[in-house]
């Protein structure tokens, strides 16, 4: 019996501590980004995020003058009982004592410091990097030094806005057009209803690289290429065979009774989708609306073809990417900029996070 | 019944005014509505106003404006005999969604397979039907996709991406979904594994190339990846790009993918874990079965349907993998992939009808799936 419930202990602990071996692998590349953003950007590029935690590190308590103590630094040198070369002494010697001897300057005007192994924490966080990321006109930054540099912003601010006008009509309109159309797929009756549904199912994995050559030629043709139009539209077509069939899968199952009552009371199908069957199906409007809205948020490739054409537009994804090959070891802004991008897809996957589950359980195949 | 004879003709007289009014309206309005847009449409391509102002009228318009035709159109047909309108208020709920899917959908494939059978610059313009025939190249684009030197790459490292991406995660979703099924904090891990669903691939390039980030070897490494490696006594290497072990650096852009994804799979498997009923494992715990043998005798045979859907979509979305490979290496150091070759043919060389036979590649890779869906729609025969 005690061996049946310490194996069960033990079980337990190796259970949990995978998991949370796991979590924290699937957590900390996040997190690291996260603390980044907030650090000043001369410490990003110094040391790694993981010195906010405290560390032991070098300090100097001491600084010897080379002429004072006379030094002929061409031979190996006695200094506080340690005997070392200039060279030595340039990549740092450690003493008995756990101190640190390194000499700083050139052979003849150089110092030597003294330093100490203590804890400390890099602290040094800052607003900055989010003020530069964010602003689109030119921005003043002051270096340690005092000298004051001028260097435009990267307007995330407006990506920000163009991103929300970009996402929010693309995840209601395919909604308001499927919802429409899963209606009369599950309740009207009219010629072609099976063959147009089958052609739903089957474009529902049509990879959707097959239309943007066709697309964009109609595009120019129309003359809306580089416009929230023509995005629109975009997403629309291509999130549509999944929010049809998803919402037919749903508006199909709600009770034949209450549909048919309100028929007898001689309401119209209009009247009928718009006061019974939308506020019925919010549960599966909400899901759907989630999965597309992340998918527009974060989606790349569509953004680049149809409003690539355009700087006016362009969306918070595509002016990351161009941060990243224009100036990709600008760390301050690429870590600040990548969290902009992120922040609001998170607050929306956080505080909905249950309906989007339930939108993924209910079919998740898309093109 | 008792009407007056001038009753009469005034009530035809003004018969006759409504339906002229009526018929007046059911233009103007359509007219008025299209005005409207067409004025708003104007308004955001000048997009001279305040970004914020362009935004919220962005927003309204747009989704204003979807709403807005329905209800004119069906408004319309209402105003039609009741037998016009039993046949047409169909299509007003049904049109706009077949027309939009014929658009951006069906016909593409037909037009790009058109497009894959010519040379760069597609059909000549305004030609006769002899003229376009004698410009067609036949199948030889096809021929190219299949012997080109970066395409074969690309055939490789999609390869890989399956081989490696697809398989781990559908492991590590099915691996995490086990052990948090087990757990007391089943909640709270599976959100956190859960939360790079909500991150773009264009930002997760961005997580990753930080952790790969390198540094020379005498300044202190900033990427984690190189600082535990050099803290393990080894060389700091720029992962992605380390030319030595191609095709492996691919790896590590695979790496991306599945952290992207486990979630995704994780949750579709947690679902399916939790239907298994508790007497069939609790009957195999008295027959002596240990776990890993509830596990593969149980567990995974009554998942398989789950199983087989996670992978597919896990599959075809590692078919069509772009982003991420395109913001962190460009397809440089032999990481190009089949959607990055088709953007570069199509969108860089301007090369439409190569990129339009890379696009018909990648749907004839879909197309099994296609037919495994229709199937199993044709066997609901709930429609």
């Amino acid at each position: 019996m005690q061996s049946q419930r310490s194996k069960r202990l033990v079980n337990g602990l190796l259970v949990n501590g995978a998991l949370l071996f796991i979590v924290l692998l699937w957590t900390v590349p996040t997190f690291g980004l996260f603390i980044s953003s907030w650090r000043d950007r001369e410490a990003i590029q110094a040391t790694g995020w993981w010195n906010i935690f405290p560390h032991r590190a070098w300090e100097t308590v001491r600084v010897i003058d080379v002429n004072e103590l006379g030094l002929d630094a061409t031979a190996p040198m006695l200094i506080e009982g340690t005997t070392a070369t200039f060279e030595e002494l340039r990549a740092g010697v450690e003493t008995p004592n756990g101190q640190r001897l390194t000499w700083i300057g050139n052979r003849r005007l150089g110092r030597i410091e003294v330093q100490e192994q203590n804890w400390t924490v890099d602290w040094d966080f800052t607003t900055e990097n989010y003020r530069q990321v964010l602003g689109g006109k030119d921005f003043e930054l002051t270096r340690p030094d005092g000298t004051v540099e001028v260097i435009p912003g990267d307007d995330f601010g407006g990506a920000f806005l163009n991103s929300l006008a970009v996402a929010i009509p693309a995840t209601i309109i395919p909604i308001l057009i499927a919802a429409f159309a899963a209606y009369a797929f599950a309740w009207m009756n009219f010629p072609g209803r099976r063959v147009l549904f089958i052609m739903v199912v089957a474009l529902l994995v049509v990879p959707l690289q097959i239309a943007l050559v066709p697309i964009l030629r109609d595009y120019a043709w129309l003359g809306i290429n580089g416009t929230f139009l023509a995005i629109w539209l975009a997403h629309t077509g291509f999130g549509l065979p999944l929010a049809t069939y998803l919402l037919f899968n749903y508006i199909s199952a709600l009770p034949r009774e209450t549909l048919e009552s309100a028929f007898i009371d001689g309401a119209s199908h209009f009247t009928v989708f718009l006061r019974l069957i939308l506020p019925l199906s919010v549960p599966a409007l909400a899901s759907f609306a989630i999965f597309q809205f992340l998918w527009v948020w974060n989606d790349y490739l569509v953004a680049l073809i149809f409003l690539g054409s355009n700087p006016e537009t362009e969306v918070v994804t595509m002016r990351l990417a161009d941060i990243v090959g224009s100036r990709g070891n600008d760390w301050h802004l690429l870590t600040a900029g990548a969290f902009i991008t992120m922040i609001l897809p998170l607050i929306v996957f956080f505080s909905l996070q249950r309906y989007f589950v339930r939108g993924l359980l209910a079919g998740s195949v898309k093109g | 019944m008792q009407y007056d004879s001038s009753n009469e003709e005034l009530s035809t007289g003004s018969r006759i005014l409504a339906t002229v009014l009526r018929i007046l309206l059911m233009v103007a309005i359509p007219l008025i509505a299209f005005f409207v847009m067409y004025q708003g449409f104007l308004f955001l391509r000048a997009g001279d106003a305040p970004k914020w102002l362009v935004t919220i009228v962005a927003i309204i318009w747009g989704v204003g404006g979807v709403a807005a035709l329905y209800w004119i159109f069906n408004w319309l047909v209402e105003q039609m005999g009741d037998r016009w309108r039993a046949a047409l208020q169909p299509f007003v709920f049904v049109g706009p969604a077949v027309a939009i899917l014929i658009w951006y959908l069906a016909l593409p494939t037909f037009r790009t397979f058109w497009l894959s059978l010519f040379g760069r610059d597609g059909p000549p313009r305004g030609a006769s039907l002899s003229e376009t025939f004698g410009a067609m190249v036949g199948l030889s684009n096809y021929g190219a996709v299949f012997t080109d030197r970066l395409m074969r790459e690309a055939f490789r490292n999609n390869l890989m991406w399956i081989v490696f991406g697809a398989t781990i995660t559908v492991l590590m979703g099915l691996l995490i979904a086990v052990l948090a099924d087990r757990s007391k904090f089943e909640r709270i891990g599976k959100s956190f594994i859960f939360l790079p669903m909500a991150i773009s691939f264009v930002g997760a390039g961005v997580i990753w190339n930080f952790i790969y980030e390198v540094r020379p070897e005498n300044v202190p490494q900033i990427g984690l990846l190189n600082a535990i490696v050099v803290g393990l006594g080894g060389q700091p290497q720029d992962w992605p790009r380390w030319a030595a072990v191609i095709p492996w650096n691919n790896l590590f852009l695979i790496v991306i993918a599945i952290w992207l994804q486990a979630g995704f799979a994780m949750v579709l498997f947690s679902a399916a874990l939790k239907g298994i009923p508790s007497d069939l494992m609790e009957a195999g715990r008295v027959d002596g079965a240990n776990e890993i043998q509830i596990f593969f005798r149980i567990m995974v045979p009554y998942i398989m349907g789950t199983i087989i859907t996670v992978s597919t979509t896990v599959v075809i979305f590692t078919l069509k993998i772009f982003d991420v490979v395109w913001v962190m290496t460009g397809g440089q150091v032999s990481t190009e992939v089949i959607a990055t070759q088709f953007f570069r043919q199509s969108f860089i060389a301007r090369n439409s009808g190569y990129g339009s036979a890379i696009a018909i590649v990648l749907l004839v890779t879909v197309i099994p799936v296609m037919i495994y869906n229709l199937r199993q729609f044709r066997e609901q025969e709930a429609f």
